[in-house]
């Protein structure tokens, strides 16, 4: 992974003791909170429901086993003992103090690790593949364009007030999209023309929120080095043109609805043309500068399946189960790619305990190289397991409840932290997670239902990415009662679709037998073989409205 | 009264001043970009003296201006709210595509935390909210002394020099 030289840690060490005056004047009464609250959201500090809240940046998911042990620490020192694994990647703490976070980010700082522009209207954290590097369908890596998209966005001095917030996404998987880049204000594919060189297919304004829209092609082949001069154009469009009169309209998807993409795509340009060829060319020199940290680790000579893991599958069926839902085919012969979820009965989606945190560096160390990578699905990946040592690993996952064998079922849900923390919240969304996941425990039946996404958001700001669940959860508020409004058919897959709502909506305690009913009622339809995404796709909407709500009259 | 900070250091003898659209141009006033286009034969001959200045507000482009801004001595962006982040790429396209080399100062609400990136954006003067804190303010142009980007300053972003 990448490893700072002396210019990286140089900046950082720079941003910590900017904070740390800013902090200072701030508590000294000389900056007013309306002036603070931008400079606090760029370091990733939220005042929320009950206490301030931190986002810490984990750059493209990607963390070493020092740097899980140091927000482990932080989790113990700062907080009560735990952090929550974000859709995008990061790690949040949900109770320091407002004071100590100059500290935690020093802290940071001493392991290469951030809070820069993790929230306001900047350019926010970069997010792409958990599974980049190791696996053989991609076309390239895509973590070092992510690098050097990531170092280009901090502390961009004309970016730094866009209308609102901005992320962008990197996919690399011919065919597939598997960083929900259909749905950033910029998506990035990475592709290879017919030529064979390398390039990038670029998408715009899409987003989920209040309005969820699919980004649109702006072009279709950029070449390589022209990475950087492009994503400066489009913003700098998006900066000059994006509406500032209201929050819920200066996304830059508004700003190309309203254009029309062939209008936006004009403007980038132009705009484009003027600088393609200035200094922020990229060079060959600094791709292969920063490809240099994404090398293979020294992997050994092996092959694929050795005896002992064939046999430890045939003597034990919940460990074939683990491997054939959590572990995923390596590029490399003998090697595995293995997830931990976090989505243990009991305890939210994406949370993990201090002790958890500390054993899974363990784990990184003694299995995977030391590297760690956080998923947009709320979940850990250990990237490189040999496959002999699986079995091992699995006992020792299990025994931390990090092995449950669900990665892609209906209970590996994504739930935003909802109204337990979040002061935007309509209504709570953790409690709707853990009653779904109590109520559909039986991994008998789990299994037999295939993959299913269901996602869950407080409210329309759609966090737990419910607009792309196959099943999405939406918090709502009836006459200051919490209810739950049901949305079918989406997907954030490489065919990108936003759900339908179902009907009207339901009570919390409703909710784990109407995701039963919509259940049933798939199981009755399918055919052999099909996903609910499937079987929703060929019957329609209706006959699942009807279900649940009985005939229209 | 806003502080006027030029070259690292307060300035207190400025002549600068806004002119309101139906007010008699002196020396030294501002004009908006609607009097300039308005009438910009009859007050060229003032702006090549250096006798007259330009106000761009938020909403106001660099491309709007063109190269017509190289007529003038100094040009002022307006910050209507510290947050309206628009003034940055004005000064940066002003300097870096039409080639203004006068002063360019941001007026309006003109904050210590954001001068680091105004000055990175080729403004050379920053009339500063008259409540901000002016040893403070001088302190925060050396914020970093690492910049990732190129920026007015310098073309080359890190990785040219790195
Ligand atoms: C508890 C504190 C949080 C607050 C106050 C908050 C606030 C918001 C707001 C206001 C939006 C809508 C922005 C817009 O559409 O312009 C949003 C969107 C989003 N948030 Fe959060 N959020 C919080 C936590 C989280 C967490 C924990 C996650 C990840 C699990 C997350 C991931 C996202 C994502 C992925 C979007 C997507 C929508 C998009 O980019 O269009 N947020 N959030
Ligand atoms: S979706 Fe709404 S309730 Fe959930 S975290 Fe986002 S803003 Fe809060």
């Amino acid at each position: 992974m990448y490893v700072y030289d002396e210019y990286d840690q140089q900046l950082l060490n720079e941003r910590v003791a900017q904070f740390k005056g800013q902090m200072e004047r701030y508590l000294a009464g000389k900056i007013a909170d309306d002036e603070f609250l931008p400079l606090r959201l760029q370091n990733g500090i939220y005042v929320q429901r009950y206490a301030p809240m931190l986002r810490v940046a984990v750059p493209y998911g990607q963390m070493n086993s020092a740097q899980m042990r140091a927000l482990a620490r932080i989790a113990r020192e700062y907080d009560k003992g735990y952090a929550h694994f974000s859709t995008r990647q990061n790690v949040q703490f949900n109770w320091p103090k407002l004071e100590q976070c100059p500290q935690i980010l020093a802290d940071l700082a001493d392991v290469q690790m951030h809070a820069v522009q993790t929230s306001g209207n900047c350019i926010r954290n970069t997010t792409t593949d958990e599974y980049a590097g190791v696996i053989a369908e991609e076309t390239v890596d895509p973590r070092p364009y992510c690098e050097i998209i990531r170092q280009w966005s901090t502390f961009h001095p004309e970016f730094a007030f866009l209308p609102r917030k901005f992320k962008i996404a990197v996919n690399a998987v011919p065919g597939a999209d598997r960083a929900a880049i259909q749905v950033h204000d910029i998506g990035v594919n990475i592709i290879r023309n017919a030529q064979g060189q390398i390039g990038y297919r670029i998408l715009v304004g899409g987003g989920l929120g209040r309005t969820p829209i699919i980004g649109e092609e702006i072009r279709s082949f950029l070449p390589e080095e022209d990475l950087l001069t492009y994503l400066d154009a489009i913003i700098r469009v998006y900066n000059q043109f994006g509406r500032r009169d209201n929050k819920y309209k200066a996304r830059i998807k508004i700003l190309v609805k309203a254009l029309g993409v062939e209008r936006m795509a004009e403007l980038v340009e132009a705009e484009w043309e003027r600088i393609k060829n200035g200094d922020s060319k990229l060079t060959a020199a600094e791709l292969e500068r920063v490809k240099k940290h994404f090398t293979d680790p020294a992997y050994k000579t092996l092959s694929d399946e050795p005896a002992g893991l064939t046999s430890a599958r045939a003597e034990n069926a919940a460990f074939a189960r683990w491997l054939q839902r959590n572990v995923r085919a390596h590029k490399q012969a003998g090697y595995a790619i293995v997830t931990l979820t976090l989505k243990q009965k009991g305890t939210p989606p994406g949370d993990v305990t201090a002790e958890q945190m500390d054993q899974i560096a363990m784990l990184a160390d003694k299995y995977s190289f030391g590297e760690i990578r956080s998923t947009h699905q709320q979940n850990l990946v250990l990237a490189d397991v040999e496959q002999s040592e699986l079995f091992a690993l699995w006992q020792e996952a299990k025994a931390l409840g990090l092995a449950t064998p669900t990665l892609g079922l209906l209970t590996d849900m994504i739930c935003c932290p909802g109204g337990d923390f979040c002061a935007l919240a309509n209504a709570k969304s953790i409690p709707v997670a853990e009653a779904i996941q109590l109520r559909f425990d039986d991994l008998d039946y789990l299994h037999d239902l295939g993959e299913i996404d269901l996602n869950i958001s407080g409210c329309m700001n759609a966090c737990g990415h419910h607009h792309v669940g196959n099943i999405g959860v939406l918090g709502v508020d009836k006459k200051g009662e919490e209810f739950y409004q049901i949305s079918l058919g989406g997907n954030a897959g490489e065919d990108t679709s936003l759900g339908k709502i179902l009907g009207p909506s339901f009570a919390r305690d409703q909710m784990p037998d109407i995701i039963a009913k919509i259940l049933d009622f798939y199981v009755a339809k399918r055919n052999e073989g099909e996903t609910f995404l499937e079987t929703y796709r060929r019957i329609g909407h209706d006959p699942f409205k009807e279900a649940i709500y009985g005939p229209a009259h | 009264m806003a502080q006027l900070i030029k070259q690292g250091q307060l300035v207190t003898n400025d002549e600068w001043h806004l002119i309101e659209d139906d007010a008699i141009i002196a020396d030294y006033g501002i004009i908006s970009l609607k009097r300039w286009q308005e009438n910009a034969a009859a007050l060229l001959p003032l702006a090549q003296a250096g006798k007259i200045g330009l106000l761009l507000n938020s909403d106001e482009t660099a491309d709007l201006m063109g190269d017509e801004c190289r007529h003038f001595v100094l040009i002022a962006i307006h910050f209507p709210k510290f947050s309206d982040g628009r003034g940055y790429s004005t000064a940066r396209l002003l300097r870096e595509r039409h080639g203004f080399k006068g002063e360019l100062r941001s007026v309006g609400d003109v904050l210590i935390d954001q001068l680091f990136f105004m000055n990175r954006c080729g403004f050379s003067s920053f009339a500063l909210r008259d409540d901000q804190d002016l040893n403070d303010a001088l302190a925060a142009f050396n914020t970093f002394t690492v910049c990732y980007q190129n920026d007015v300053h310098d073309q080359r972003p890190l990785f040219r020099r790195r």
